[in-house]
């Protein structure tokens, strides 16, 4: 099976800090690959990498096999990629339905001017967007909510509702930047059965940042582990469970894992 | 949907009004009963709807903070006069008017293109400067062109500007406005106001969005530019310096950001109350500072502000189809 997205000695230096140094390693089509490593591991950075926030000192990113660095990050969302953030970030005065209707709006092939006047062409466009909306709301429950304020939701829908619009980009790639942040273990299970749920659904392929290991073990096919920017290790979730180098630098000097 | 009772819910009941409002402001100034201060009034309520609803394109919907409205309406002014006063003087009115206010529009139009590339990297008080800036150089630009009659101006402006073509372009532009916001590419300029990292990761094309947004705010204060100018019959550059961009700000953030209603409010209730205080001489210019700080303090989006009537929204946007929520996928 090739691989979906592949990196090659990708580095990122800001000023004298390297905060992604060399790392090669590949994301194959469909699994779920989970990325951990200690806070400031460079986690965040590389999932800005990926998405075009900035570009890379040097390095290469590959996705389906074409190098995706200086694309825009709106070219690169448009090419498949979608990504959740660390720190909710919806559009928080607009509602719940223009919040999807916004990620499914770069399928809309209508121009500016068909936009100003209004034309059949848009009208026909803009129904279609609101259906197949309404519909993903739907599917995720949202759909009664429709017309609140993004803002106005409770925390976990708004964890939700994040995960909706970028699915509403219809991705082959998802990026997860620690989706289960702030939750109890209860709701991580949840969330665990959610995404094991969503990645069958919409046949996709998940690369996962989060802290509740049980979580990463439970849904990852495959763990890579980052430290300073650095990949210490990676594999199956048992083999980086019993990896010593992996459990000292991130889990501890002793113990097991839960 | 059945019967003569549902003739509120016509689809086309909103162009007949419109049509009927047209009518009747072509034909109220010839019955006698609006004197020539009420027409002015009119007039001026109508350009300045304008003003505000394009403004509010960049300051509401997109909450960028431009100061350099006036350069663009001076653009506007300018190119549609010269048109009338200097290239065809002798043009039938019925046919010159509309394509100068057109040309108007258009040549502000392209001038707010430079501005829309320069916005794609610098965003909020670093944009703002340079919208001052602009303003600067179209204003200082006027001043020093002596075919328009530099710092004097431009004289003897045929009057033009009517109560239905005021109100014929003002339709125009809240439409067209209103088509762009409740589109693909409004959504993506309001993404780009709530968060413009998380709009991009959602494939919004910022780039074209502000461009987008910029043009037609700046073709739109061109038009009331030519309106302007073809009002007044006389303009000069020191008519479109930073308080008249300043007069449009506070009917902007008076009436409501990201708000088609706010904005006709905001004009109507700014340009009436200045007339409705003119008895009180200077002090006038206290009354309406003093009611924009009042606002800030209680309302701070405005009185509309991210709200809209919705007789002001496309259909499709009124009435929403809600279904029964299906089957959970969690449990």
């Amino acid at each position: 099976m090739s691989a979906l997205l592949e990196t090659c000695n990708l580095t990122r230096q800001f000023g004298g800090l390297r905060a992604i140094g060399d790392l090669s390693l590949s994301v194959n089509r469909r699994e779920i690959l989970g990325v951990i490593g200690p806070n400031g591991a460079g986690k965040t950075t590389f999932f800005n990498l990926l998405t075009g926030i900035y570009p890379p000192s040097s390095g290469d990113i590959l996705f389906k096999g074409n190098s995706i660095v200086g694309l825009l990050p709106s070219q690169i969302a448009r090419l498949g990629v979608a990504r959740t953030f660390q720190n909710i970030r919806l559009f928080r005065r607009l509602s719940v339905l223009e919040n999807t209707r916004i990620a499914y709006d770069s399928q809309l092939p209508y121009s500016p001017v068909d936009a100003l006047l209004r034309t059949p062409r848009a009208r026909v466009r803009e129904r279609e967007s609101i259906d197949a909306s309404m519909e993903l709301l739907e599917l995720f429950e949202l759909g009664s909510m429709a017309n609140e304020c993004a803002g106005d939701l409770s925390y976990g829908s708004q964890r939700r509702l994040e995960i909706v619009r970028a699915l509403a980009l219809k991705p082959t790639l998802l990026l997860l930047d620690e989706p289960a942040a702030g939750m109890n273990p209860y709701e991580a299970m949840q969330l665990t059965d959610f995404l094991r749920w969503v990645h069958g659904k919409f046949s996709l392929t998940i690369v996962l940042i989060e802290h509740h290991m049980q979580m990463v073990m439970d849904l990852c096919d495959r763990i890579e582990v980052l430290e300073f920017g650095v990949r210490i290790a990676g594999g199956k979730p048992d083999e980086v469970k019993a990896n010593p180098r992996v459990v000292e630098a991130y889990l501890g000097t002793e113990g097991e894992l839960p | 949907m059945s019967g003569m009772n549902d003739w509120t819910k016509s689809r086309y009941l909103p162009s007949v009004v419109l049509f009927a409002g047209l009518i009747v402001t072509a034909i109220l100034p010839a019955t006698g009963l609006l004197n020539d201060y009420l027409q002015f009034v009119l007039v001026s309520v109508a350009i300045n709807a304008i003003l505000c609803v394009s403004l509010n394109l960049v300051n509401g919907w997109m909450g960028e903070f431009s100061v350099g409205h006036a350069g663009f309406m001076a653009l506007g002014a300018y190119a549609s006069a010269i048109l009338t006063v200097k290239l065809f003087p002798a043009a039938p009115d019925i046919l010159l008017f509309p394509i100068a206010v057109l040309i108007g529009g258009c040549v502000a139009g392209l001038a707010g293109i430079p501005v829309g590339i320069l916005s794609f990297k610098t965003r909020g008080d670093y944009l703002a400067i340079i919208t001052l800036a602009f303003l600067m150089i179209v204003k200082s630009g006027l001043e020093n062109i002596p075919y328009t009659g530099g710092p004097r101006g431009l004289l003897g402006i045929p009057r033009l500007t009517t109560v239905a073509w005021a109100y014929f372009w003002c339709v125009v532009a809240f439409w067209v406005i209103r088509n762009l916001v409740y589109s693909k590419y409004g959504r993506g300029i309001a993404a780009i106001r709530e968060d413009e990292i998380a709009a991009e990761a959602m494939g919004v094309n910022t780039r074209t969005a502000k461009l987008v947004a910029f043009v037609t705010s700046s073709f739109f204060a061109g038009v009331a530019g030519a309106l302007f100018a073809h009002q007044l019959q006389f303009i000069n550059p020191s008519s479109f310096d930073i308080l008249k961009s300043t007069e449009i700000l506070v009917m902007v953030y008076l009436g409501g950001v990201a708000s088609l209603g706010g904005s006709l409010l905001g004009a109507g209730v700014v340009t009436i109350l200045t007339q409705c205080l003119q008895p009180l001489g200077t002090w006038r210019m206290v009354v309406l500072p003093a009611l924009l700080v009042l606002l800030m303090l209680f309302r701070p989006a405005g009185i509309m502000g991210y709200r809209d009537w919705n007789w002001l929204k496309p259909r499709i946007f009124t009435k929403p189809r809600l279904e029964k929520s299906k089957q959970a996928p969690l449990q």
